[in-house]
């Protein structure tokens, strides 16, 4: 049962990082469009989705608290003013989708709001992920850090980074679902942007070396881990060959099996620990009745039919956007 | 823990979720009202169902927008702020919140898509399903809430085990009497909003005499629902009253303000509770009644607050008031929508220019009567988090501070007032432009009431989509 909720709050993760980060790029992409057509070009890509993707975020944090609640009180409590910029920031972009339509004179606040609650999110949710590989402090089951424990060199560099990623995967996107300038410009920024993700790489693997951040030690344990970085370089070398052979479809598959790759290197090395160091996955998992009720429901035929939805969606909604008949 | 961070943190999670409300209680309405409107579209081929469905439309995605963004913030304010809470009860509230996530959420935010632009896209017998899906989508997530909140109220089927809360009867906690008296109170609610603002919509419009056709199907559709659903929500009420004087006497006491046992008990029907002398100032009450609300008896004793320890007592201002405007509400509107469905049948509705103001001019009510009946519930559960074994004090993050809490609430507060003043002004323009402002122009149909023979209005429809002015 434990293991089955670990599995699915993984799936959940990942399926949130790929969907919600395509997303978010397109909105920190979108502050360097230029023109008002191209503005609503990239935004038709994302209208019909955002709400969707944003869902798995709460799917990600309903799991952790049903079947890890100890996780996620003190993840939660610890990250408190990460959360609430996230959450802000995720509002601002939310509701700037649905009002810019609707605004004529007031349209570039909404335009701002989008971009700016983009960096937001994404850069929070960097940051905390690079404060929980740093170590959080904890006794006793509370955090004991303070209330910017949470902001060091490091998850700075992190939270940037991840705006680097997200923005990759976006511009990825908008080559896939677009045509004409949009998709042009959009191409021609996935090289600086995999640059800056691999420079960011590069420093964050550096400075954990300099810092014996304990994480580092998994990989020398396990060195089968070293799979995922190579599957990732291989979809790095794919990328930039898909780039080169002005491929609409690729470049977006290859980035996901990026963060994929990243992902998997990151959760593993964590593996068995939750709160790197701190709580282990058998330590935070709720009792056996509540793991059990969500399995027999939730578990093993709702989540199949969520994901059946959101192929629907992607489906319904395939091919190169037109933003003329999507508007409503 | 700080008890500065505590008063915030309340304030803060009160705000949020009062915020958040007033969205799903337009929207499960709206939801319910769309479908039956693309039905009667697609079995019935008048267009004035296709152009008020449009215009609608616009309406709830804004609405449901707001929702959702809102809505996400509840998710994670448990964590939060209320650490000790959610460790304790996450093996409980985690998986109810996460079979609302997983049933109606992703069933919502899947099917929105295609009901907002999805409609060149998929065959119209689809297009229905989706719209039926985001009704049944809104209506999943508030019977799990529901049974959230229901457990907290009146917690049932656990055992305490090292701290934590741990479930040993699923059933119990899902099916007891609570939940399914309190759910259709809430559901209830929520077609009341939607059916008074539709109908409210339609009297402004008769009002400024622009769109007759739609502005009295509207009427006409909301007041019927209304006129029907609003004495089966009093009767509902009544029972919800039940549950509290059964498993919170301390709660009804408060909404009572009765401060001494009585017996045969009267009822206050209005006064200024005073905690400080523990009376009521300036009372109006009738002897006797009060054994009859609550005992159906003429000769019960009644518990009065001074029956509980003082640090058990709730504050007894708020729910006191808070339920007497709901109730008051619930009457208003009843006789608003009884009135109207009798002028309506009489045809003489539309002379009737004092009620129509009184209609456009109701819209408020029932979200003054949701958030009031949440304050009386929620205030009335003091000092209590989980009813009568976590304390509200014991329940929030032990080492939030003061200043991190203020700044949250800053920014929330500053947040909601920017983008509740712009969604309030855009949902404005768009029921000021009216259906027009889809680009069609008005339908030029006579009123519904007479008989009109369906090829006009056919013929109507296609001069609207010939003239491609239909953008939806
Ligand atoms: C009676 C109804 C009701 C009540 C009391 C609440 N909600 Fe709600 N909520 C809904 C009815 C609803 C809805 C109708 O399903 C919404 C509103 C509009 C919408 O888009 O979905 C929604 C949206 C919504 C979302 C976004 C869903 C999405 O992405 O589609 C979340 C995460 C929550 N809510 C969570 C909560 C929590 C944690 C609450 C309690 C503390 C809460 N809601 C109270
Ligand atoms: C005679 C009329 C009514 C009575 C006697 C009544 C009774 C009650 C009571 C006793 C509560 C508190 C429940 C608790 O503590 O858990 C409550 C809550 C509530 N009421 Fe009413 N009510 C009436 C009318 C209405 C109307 C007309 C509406 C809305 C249109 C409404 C909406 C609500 C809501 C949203 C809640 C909070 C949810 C809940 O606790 O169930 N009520 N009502
Ligand atoms: C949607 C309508 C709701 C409204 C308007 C509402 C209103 C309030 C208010 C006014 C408070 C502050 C009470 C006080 O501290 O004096 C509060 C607290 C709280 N409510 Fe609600 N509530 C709603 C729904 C819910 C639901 C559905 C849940 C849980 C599933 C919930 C859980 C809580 C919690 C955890 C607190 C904070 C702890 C406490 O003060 O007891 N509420 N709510």
């Amino acid at each position: 049962m434990v293991t089955y909720w670990v599995a699915l709050l993984a799936i959940s993760i990942l399926i949130y990082l790929l969907l919600d980060g395509f997303d978010l790029g397109v909105g920190m992409l979108f502050g360097a469009a230029g023109s008002e057509a191209k503005r609503d070009a990239m935004l038709s890509t994302v209208a019909p989705v955002w709400d969707g993707n944003e869902t798995w975020l709460i799917v990600t944090g309903v799991i952790m608290w049903g079947s890890f609640p100890l996780v996620y009180a003190m993840v939660m409590s610890a990250f408190y003013i990460p959360v609430v910029v996230m959450l802000l920031g995720l509002i601002l972009r939310g509701v700037a989708l649905e009002f810019r339509g609707k605004a004529r004179r007031s349209r570039w606040i909404w335009d701002v709001s989008f971009v700016a609650g983009s960096f937001a999110a994404s850069f929070m949710q960097g940051a905390m992920v690079g404060a929980l590989v740093e170590g959080l402090q904890f006794s006793n089951g509370d955090y004991t850090g303070g209330t910017l424990g949470w902001l060091t060199a490091f998850s700075t560099l992190c939270g940037i980074g991840l705006c680097f990623g997200y923005a990759l995967l976006g511009a990825c996107w908008l080559v896939r679902k677009c045509d004409g300038p949009v998709r042009d410009d959009a191409r021609r920024r996935i090289p600086p942007l995999a640059i800056g993700v691999l420079v960011f790489l590069v420093i964050v693997f550096a400075y954990a070396l300099a810092e014996h951040l304990p994480i580092l030690q998994r990989w020398t344990d396990r060195p089968y881990l070293l799979v995922f970085p190579v599957v990732g370089a291989g979809a790095a070398a794919m990328l930039a060959k898909s780039i080169l052979r002005h491929d609409d479809y690729w470049p977006f598959h290859m980035v996901a099996l990026i963060f994929v790759a990243a992902f998997a290197t990151l959760a593993l090395s964590f593996w068995p620990y939750m709160i790197p160091f701190v709580v282990t996955i058998d330590e935070a998992a709720a009792p056996h009745a509540s793991l059990a009720f969500m399995f027999w429901g939730a578990g093993l035929f709702v989540f199949p039919l969520m994901l059946l939805y959101v192929a629907v969606g992607y489906r319904v909604f395939r091919g190169k956007a037109v933003p003329a008949d999507d508007h409503y | 823990m700080d008890p500065t961070a505590l008063l915030l943190s309340r304030l803060q999670f009160a705000f949020t979720i009062s915020f958040h409300i007033i969205f799903p209680a337009f929207t499960i309405g709206l939801a319910a009202w769309l479908t039956v409107l693309e039905a009667m579209h697609q079995y019935s081929g008048k267009p004035v169902y296709r152009i008020l469905f449009g215009f609608w439309l616009k309406i709830f995605g804004v609405a449901f927008g707001m929702g959702v963004v809102s809505g996400v913030v509840m998710a994670f304010q448990f964590g939060t702020n209320w650490s000790v809470l959610s460790k304790m009860s996450g093996p409980i509230q985690g998986p109810l919140l996460s079979y609302e996530t997983f049933t109606a959420f992703m069933l919502e935010a899947g099917f929105f898509a295609i009901l907002i632009f999805g409609r060149p896209r998929v065959p119209p017998w689809f297009y229905l399903f989706s719209t039926a899906m985001v009704a049944l989508g809104t209506t999943l997530s508030a019977f799990w809430i529901m049974v959230n909140n229901s457990w907290m109220q009146v917690p049932t089927g656990y055992v305490l085990q090292n701290g934590q809360f741990v479930p040993n009867d699923w059933a119990r906690i899902i099916f007891n009497r609570v939940v399914w008296v309190r759910f259709p109170h809430m559901l209830l609610a929520s077609y009341l909003t939607g059916a008074f603002c539709v109908a409210a919509t339609g009297a402004w419009y008769l009002l400024r005499r622009t769109y007759r056709a739609e502005a009295h199907v509207m009427l006409r559709m909301g007041l019927a629902l209304a006129a029907m659903l609003l004495p089966v929500q009093l009767f509902i009420g009544h029972l919800v009253g039940d549950y509290v004087h059964d498993y919170q006497p301390a709660k009804f006491a408060a909404i009572e303000a009765r401060w001494h046992d009585e017996q045969p008990a009267s009822e206050v029907l209005i006064a200024i509770p005073d905690s400080s002398t523990e009376s009521n100032k300036y009372a109006i009450s009738i002897p006797v009644l009060g054994s009859i609300i609550g005992s159906m008896s003429l000769t019960s004793r009644e518990v009065g607050l001074t029956s509980f320890a003082p640090q058990d007592r709730p504050p007894v201002a708020i729910p006191f008031f808070a339920f007497r405007i709901m109730v008051g509400c619930g009457f208003v509107m009843l006789g608003l929508a009884w009135l109207g469905t009798y002028l309506g049948l009489k045809h003489r509705l539309d002379r009737s220019r004092l009620l129509l103001w009184g209609i456009f001019l109701s819209f408020p009510l029932p979200w003054i009567a949701i958030l009031t009946g949440w304050y009386t519930a929620e205030v009335g559960r003091q000092p209590w988090t989980i009813y009568g074994v976590l304390r509200t004090a014991d329940a929030v993050t032990p080492f939030l501070t003061a200043s991190a809490a203020t700044a949250s609430l800053i920014l929330f507060v500053a947040v909601y007032a920017f983008i509740f003043s712009f969604g309030t002004y855009y949902i404005y323009g768009l029921l000021r432009a009216g259906p027009a402002g889809l680009g069609g122009k008005p339908l030029h149909v006579p009123v519904p009431n007479r008989p009109i023979s369906l090829a006009d209005q056919v013929s109507g429809a296609r001069g609207y989509l010939e003239a491609g002015e239909l953008p939806w």
